[in-house]
């Protein structure tokens, strides 16, 4: 796939219209996102991180404003993006790694690289072994591991991940950070994490985007300064999570 | 043990043949003491004997093929046109708005109250007939296709946007497999619906060989042994469609979480 380029946000705005009501979700939000940066969006559920997220997919595209990717307009969605929902969205009848395959669908491919890449990307994500299980056979964990394989599989440039590790329990959440981060370091793409965990934005994230509801806009942009790979318990880790915390907090007093 | 053999050994079956069996028992019982008026009702054995007999003379094997033969025409024509009809109400919204009201109107007629019009139209013969099973077989399998392609859930379609599916793929790879269970309902419905079809139309339209002319003939003869076997016959070859159609899905489903 193509080089990692750069994401340019400019000045992008949606609002939906529920019963002749406009009700505005973003507005005017800027953000440049550089190629090979892991960027974590955190804010309270409702400041529109995840309606941001639709709209880089290419999923959504009814707003005001400009999405650029590598200096070009983003129109629809592209192979060089890929997306890990929050559930995993496996496909029941397909096993493990016909799901893997899908996203080498459409690529160019051939049959042997495509076999190949599919066998790697397993491997990269731990189910080797899986490959002709079907997802209700798997844990919610391993389902979000194939999830995850799925959208590398055709080495997109960019990652988007919308609450990934959502609805996993807490143990399995924390592994499959430490996973990511490996991959992350691995591959080399640009990752977009949208979460509402701010441990896991600050763990993982070069840059942590801080969002504030109604309607939607950046409150904040804290750096996090500390090497890859991380430890949870380093102090400026510690220090740096608990500054995103209380932007949230105080963003949101009432939740 | 083959899977064939383990189900009939299984604690399910076995219970289930406790009623049948009863049934076998009180009705020999009820005809061997007279009971009963027995020129109403035949004896087991009567039927039993009549069965020999029919199988013998190979007028059985020929009746219960015609109706076979017959069943499986109007439900493979039925299953057909309802499978075009029902994934392009589900596809296409045009055809959705065209078609929609007057199938659902059209849903509400017995199928029994259009044997007048297929009378006129096809005549009482053996196109009559088909017509009508597949009339039968059509409903469901329109009404199950339809919802099938209209559930498929957002989430999975989205997974073939961001794939950049073409129409063609996510109809392919996406709609129609996550419709096959809802399908496959409508087809086994369509099963059962054809074969009852079926005697309705042997009993309704003008007579041919089949099982319910076996029974018809038995009727104007008085000869309730015939008549029953028909029944009996009629009632299995039902249960076994139904249990062909079951093995065939659960086959081809095999993917779906057991939850038994």
């Amino acid at each position: 796939m193509s080089q990692s380029a750069v994401i340019d946000i400019r000045d992008v705005s949606k609002q939906y219209t529920v019963k002749n009501e406009v009700l505005p979700v973003l507005e005017r939000l800027s953000l440049t996102i550089n190629p090979g940066e892991f960027l974590s969006i955190v804010g309270a559920s409702g400041c529109g991180k995840s309606t941001l997220l639709r709209l880089l997919v290419g999923l959504d595209s009814e707003y005001q404003g400009e999405i650029q990717v590598g200096g070009q307009r983003l129109i629809g969605t592209s192979l060089d993006r890929g997306i890990v929902f929050q559930e995993h969205r496996l496909f029941p009848w397909l096993t493990i790694e016909q799901n893997v395959g899908l996203g080498l669908e459409n690529s160019p491919w051939s049959s042997d690289k495509k076999k190949q890449a599919i066998k790697e990307h397993i491997e990269l994500v731990g189910l080797t072994g899986f490959e002709t299980a079907y997802p209700h056979q798997l844990s919610g964990g391993m389902a979000q591991r194939a999830a995850i394989a799925r959208g590398l599989v055709n080495q997109p440039s960019i990652l988007l991940l919308d609450e990934p590790f959502g609805a996993l329990d807490a143990l399995t959440r924390s592994r499959l950070q430490g996973e990511l981060q490996t991959i992350w370091q691995r591959e080399k793409i640009t990752m977009i994490l949208v979460t509402h965990d701010v441990d896991e934005a600050v763990y993982l994230g070069d840059r942590v985007v801080v969002m504030q509801p109604r309607p939607g806009r950046i409150r904040k942009t804290v750096n996090i300064d500390v090497p890859h790979p991380r430890d949870r318990s380093d102090p400026t880790l510690k220090a740096l999570t608990e500054e995103v915390r209380a932007e949230i907090l105080q963003v949101s007093p009432v939740n | 043990m083959s899977a064939a053999a383990a189900s009939l050994t299984s604690p399910r079956l076995r219970r289930g043949l406790v009623v049948p069996l009863l049934a076998l028992v009180a009705w020999q019982v009820i005809t061997h003491y007279k009971l009963a008026n027995v020129h109403l009702l035949a004896s087991p054995s009567a039927v039993l004997k009549s069965f020999v007999v029919q199988v013998k003379e190979g007028e059985l094997f020929s009746q219960l093929l015609a109706s076979l033969r017959r069943d499986l025409s109007g439900f493979l024509l039925g299953a057909f046109a309802g499978l075009l009809l029902g994934s392009a109400m589900g596809v296409w919204r045009i055809a959705d708005r065209l078609f929609g009201p007057s199938f659902d109107a059209a849903k509400q007629v017995a199928v029994f109250a259009w044997i007048p019009l297929i009378s006129v139209w096809f005549g009482t013969g053996e196109s009559a007939k088909i017509v009508f099973i597949a009339l039968a077989a059509f409903y469901p399998v329109v009404v199950n296709a339809y919802q099938g392609i209209r559930g498929v859930s957002r989430e999975h379609v989205e997974v073939a946007r961001a794939f950049r599916f073409s129409r063609l793929q996510t109809f392919k790879k996406v709609v129609l497999p996550a419709a096959l269970p809802s399908i496959f309902s409508g087809l086994h419905l369509a099963l059962i619906y054809a074969w009852l079809g079926t005697l309705g139309a042997e009993y309704l339209l003008a007579p041919a060989p089949g099982i319910g002319n076996l029974m018809i003939d038995g009727r104007e003869s008085l000869a309730m042994d015939k008549v029953l076997l028909g029944v009996l016959l009629a009632g299995l070859v039902g249960f076994s469609l139904n249990a062909l159609a079951a093995r065939a899905e659960a086959y081809f489903l095999r993917w779906r979480v057991r939850n038994a």
